[in-house]
């Protein structure tokens, strides 16, 4: 199959590389990039184990073809901490242990990431709610959702600090 | 103790790799001059296979191999071996790819070698097989049926065995006796296990020292190589290294030995590069063992007092088209040996019959046989409350096995060590404020909504077990574990573990455990497992056993470390060993903390020998083999609260309170999450989730658009707290946590809305407890009762 080149922008360094049209985004991130944080669990888009932050918003990798990508901002799990500090949202998960496998840990990560931007005061349902595109086994929600909680209450701390 | 880090909510050491997406699954690894498999897998439930093209496969460019049934007979490797026989047991050959006939959808027919994973996918679809296709038979019971398609020729009638427990004459005679008796007729359906990471296998072939190493999602890495290297591939077992690193989740489905493991294995040696494997989903739903899936008749037997004297269960377990490792074992001595519950049940009868139909094989799921044993008894046990007008929570109290009972022999083998269940009963209804909440049930049903509240007061017997007992049960293997505890020239320890984390938290749990003895940060500490490279021979994870059996092993093995380091200080020191005590990790003479040797300093004087004890060898690592004098029995009571909408037949899961007694905690915030992940997973079963066959065979939830995983809105914040009695038999007193949660929730959701839609005069339904059941159920209920 002929190959198209794909330029774009993850975790603020940019790649290019030649991918057949058909080339899932996600396959591009773990094979082509080798950025293996980002998981497939399911072959239907149901499971949100891909998710990653693609233009801002929060997207499941698999349900677009790397050429839909080109010339786009990622930014993956590997991209969340900075200088080696956790971001608050990973802080959280490891505080409140929302995680156990880990598998489908990072695309919580992501889609949290965005819950939280859209929302950054939310309640317990809300943050339920919002989380139906994400499927975990071990956890049963329960810690996933206080570690979100955590997430919003350690950002808008900071925030309230910044705004002072 | 000096530390105290047992019993410490401590955050898992493993976390920051997971958080930071630089943990390492077998998909994410990849070696030099790899090919990918992909598997072609018969679309017909029973077929014969009259020929397969590969031509077209084999002319796409980039395609290297097509593996067909024959190539593996004629490479001298056998079919996969079951691992618990049974009296009478069919054991049918079960090929890793099918020679001549397929025998459920997505048995693998052919294998696809190509340069890449698109490649090979193409090319699968390009392999030409000439199907015939034979009846076929889904269902345990058509599968009985006189005339029913033959799955297997050496297996009439589709009986793989038939198996019983307990006293059948005594138990009759308890009938003929009764005040009362109530029966109940229950499909425990059909589940998949969904661990959320799609199994992978990864195999490498060093021709010039002929061996192979396997990266494979496995529970149990030893088993694994064991199987694979003494039984399937005949090759010397120590030929093979089989390495399992992160792994996403298994729930029992990565136990088992699989055909693609034997594929890739072969295709690697074959080919001479690495050979790598990783399931789709749809092929998860397709070929990864599945749970439960019982049709079972029970009856219970109450005197005039409302006690019980008897219980008689029939029951028909579908093991599938094929036995996978442990599929025997299920649904026979995990299932009968549970159905005494908590309750002094004096006559017990079970008889069960193993059934062969033309569907994916069923082995262990999360709880393996005991929660199928727990709804049964826990379900019977409402319907009885229920026709006698007790209250369910009081005739449980009633009929409970009592503290000074204990130890306490079943009539169904088992022999009870410990248990005091009144405790974690009453925790359980104030928690959930038992009194009010049929208050506000009576008042809300006057109101026309329908409120539920479900008990379940289960037992487990898990942390398996004298290998002894287990071996005379039919066990194929031991159930001992191992562990090595290494300490380097600079301090480090390192523990080596049979038992295997694939999401348990054993990187933190078991160095909470060496901590405490050697008086040491965390760390200090490195917990190794996953890789029979590294690792002593371990039995590995499944049942509840790695704290009990696992984390036993770990302190026997680390307090000999500590025995050889008192030796050694008693020797720098220049004192006698009795006269030392081990206080915030140094030996110090009783009375003069001055006179003290730090574990670092004995570490390193004992690689370095220089001043040493003469009668002493060198070197600081103890290992131990740890097995146990009895199974552990965690028990609990978990209580639902539903509302069940009229109109929708939806059902919201309002509250959910669990009080379980696993013993002392190691870690209460990963004991909280196993008990809530299982929790998840048994209210999946009660509400949501069902893998469904088409009679023929056909499976209809093959992906997540069909098969209801429960999702964080279906689900409430759960209520946890616990009592404590202590394992009587092992040094930490602990006993198993992972499955509790799975083994009580699906009873006591499913009694929820039971309860709930008891004004409509409603006794039983099946799960998966879905809205269109329940709609279905209310309108068909008697009009008169639903008017009350």
């Amino acid at each position: 199959m002929d190959k198209v080149s794909v330029t774009l922008t993850v975790n603020g360094q940019s790649y290019s590389r030649e991918v057949e049209p058909r080339t899932l985004l996600v396959h591009l991130i773990r094979e082509g990039l080798g950025l293996t944080g980002t998981h497939v669990g399911c072959d239907t888009s149901s499971c949100g184990s891909c998710t990653v932050i693609v233009d801002g918003l929060a997207v499941k990798s698999c349900t677009l073809l790397a050429v839909q990508a080109d010339g786009s901002e990622i930014t993956t799990v590997e991209g969340l901490a900075s200088n080696g500090e956790l971001h608050p949202i990973q802080e959280g998960f490891w505080e409140m242990h929302g995680l156990q496998c880990g598998f489908c840990t990072p695309g919580f990560l992501m889609a949290s990431l965005q819950l939280l931007e859209r929302n950054p005061d939310p309640s317990e349902e809300e943050i339920r709610h919002e989380l139906e595109g994400n499927y975990c086994r071990c956890t049963g929600y329960h810690n996933i959702v206080r570690a979100i909680r955590y997430a919003a209450d350690k950002l808008s701390a900071a925030e309230a600090v910044a705004g002072d | 103790m000096d530390k105290g880090f047992v019993g410490q909510a401590v955050k898992r050491k493993e976390d920051p790799r997971f958080l930071t997406g630089t943990g390492s699954y077998v998909d994410d690894l990849n070696l030099a001059g790899q090919v990918h498999a992909a598997m072609v897998r018969s679309p017909f439930a029973h077929a014969d296979i009259r020929s397969i093209d590969p031509s077209k496969a084999l002319a796409l460019p980039g395609v290297v191999a097509v593996i067909v049934g024959q190539d593996l007979v004629d490479a001298g490797i056998n079919g996969l071996p079951v691992g618990w026989l049974l009296d009478g047991l069919k054991t049918p050959d079960h090929p890793s790819i099918a020679v001549g006939r397929a025998r459920h959808v997505g048995e693998i027919v052919a294998a696809v070698i190509a340069e890449d994973r698109y490649l090979a996918e193409d090319a699968a679809g390009l392999v030409e097989v000439d199907y015939g296709t034979l009846p076929s038979v889904a269902d345990v019971s058509d599968a009985l049926k006189p005339g029913a398609p033959t799955v297997h020729d050496d297996a009439p009638g589709n009986i793989c065995f038939e198996w019983s427990i307990g006293d059948k004459d005594a138990t009759d005679a308890a009938f003929a006796e009764a005040a009362q008796t109530v029966s109940l007729t229950l499909r425990n359906q059909r589940l998949v296990a969904n661990a959320i990471e799609p199994r992978a296998s990864l195999a490498q072939f060093n021709a010039g020292t002929e061996e192979y190493t396997l990266y494979t999602t496995s529970q149990n890495p030893h088993v694994h190589r064991l199987l694979l290297a003494a039984f399937i591939l005949g090759i010397p077992e120590h030929k093979l290294r089989v390495i399992s690193p992160d792994i996403g989740g298994g729930f029992g489905s990565k136990i088992f030995n699989y055909p693609e493991e034997v594929i890739v294995l072969h295709a690697a040696r074959k080919l001479k590069r690495p050979v790598k494997w990783t399931a789709k989903r749809s092929e998860s739903f397709l070929s990864d063992s599945q749970g439960r899936d019982h049709a079972t008749e029970a009856e219970l037997a109450v005197d005039g007092s409302g006690r019980v004297t008897g219980l008689r269960v029939k029951t028909l377990a579908a093991m599938g088209a094929y036995l996978t490792t442990f599929a025997p074992a299920v649904p026979t001595y995990l299932y009968g040996t549970l159905m005494s519950g908590q309750y002094a049940l004096p006559n017990i009868y079970c008889e069960v019959t193993g059934v062969f139909s033309h569907t994916v094989p069923v082995d262990a799921y999360r709880g393996a046989g005991r929660p199928e044993a727990t709804f049964l008894v826990e379900r019977i046990m409402d319907r009885m409350a229920q026709t006698l007008g007790e209250d369910p929570a009081e005739f449980r109290r009633k009929n409970f096995i009592g503290k000074d009972q204990f130890p306490y022999q079943t009539p169904v083998a088992l022999s009870y060590d410990s248990g005091d269940y009144e405790p974690a009963l009453d925790r359980a209804l104030e928690m959930v404020d038992y009194r009010q909440f049929r208050q506000d049930q009576a008042e809300a049903r006057r109101q026309g909504r329908y409120l539920g509240l479900g008990l379940s007061s289960y037992i487990e017997a898990c942390g398996l077990a004298p290998s002894a007992v287990v071996g005379s049960l039919g066990a194929q293997a031991g159930q001992w574990e191992s562990s090595l505890v290494r300490v380097a020239p600079t301090g480090i320890i390192e523990v080596f573990t049979g038992s295997h984390s694939h999401g348990q938290g054993h990187e933190t749990a078991f160095a909470q455990i060496v901590a405490d003895e050697l008086g040491v940060e965390l760390d200090a500490i490195e917990i190794v497992h996953g890789d029979t490279g590294k690792v002593p021979f371990g039995w590995g994870t499944y049942g509840s056993r790695s704290a009990a059996v696992g984390g036993s092993a770990v302190v026997t093995a680390v307090r000999k470390v500590r025995d050889k380091a008192q030796k050694i200080a008693a020797h720098l020191l220049e004192a006698r060993e009795e006269d030392l005590e081990y206080v915030s990790g140094q030996f110090q003479v009783k009375g003069s903390p001055d006179q003290a040797v730090s574990f670092g300093d004995i570490a390193l004087q004992a690689h370095l020998a220089h001043n040493y004890p003469e009668d002493l060898e060198p070197g600081l690592e103890a290992s131990a083999f740890y097995d146990p004098s009895n199974f552990v029995y965690p028990f609990g009571t978990h209580i639902a609260v539903v509302e069940v909408s009229p109109e929708t037949g939806a059902t919201k899961l309002l509250r959910y309170v669990a009080v379980d007694d696993c013993g002392p905690l190691i870690n209460p915030l990963i004991v909280a999450g196993q008990v809530h992940g299982g929790i998840a997973q048994g209210a999946g079963q009660a509400l949501l989730e069902h893998a469904v066959y088409e009679s023929d065979g056909q499976f209809l939830t093959g992906s997540y658009l069909d098969y209801a995983v429960p999702r964080a809105e279906h689900l409430p914040s759960f209520e946890t707290d616990h009592t404590f009695t202590p394992s009587p038999h092992n040094p930490l007193g602990v006993k198993g946590i992972g499955e509790a949660g799975t083994i009580a929730s699906s009873a006591a959701v499913a009694n929820a809305v039971i309860d709930a839609l008891s004004p409509f005069g409603i006794t039983h339904l099946d799960m998966p407890l879905s809205s269109q059941r329940v709609w279905r159920a209310i309108r068909d209920a008697q009009p008169a009762a639903a008017a009350d």
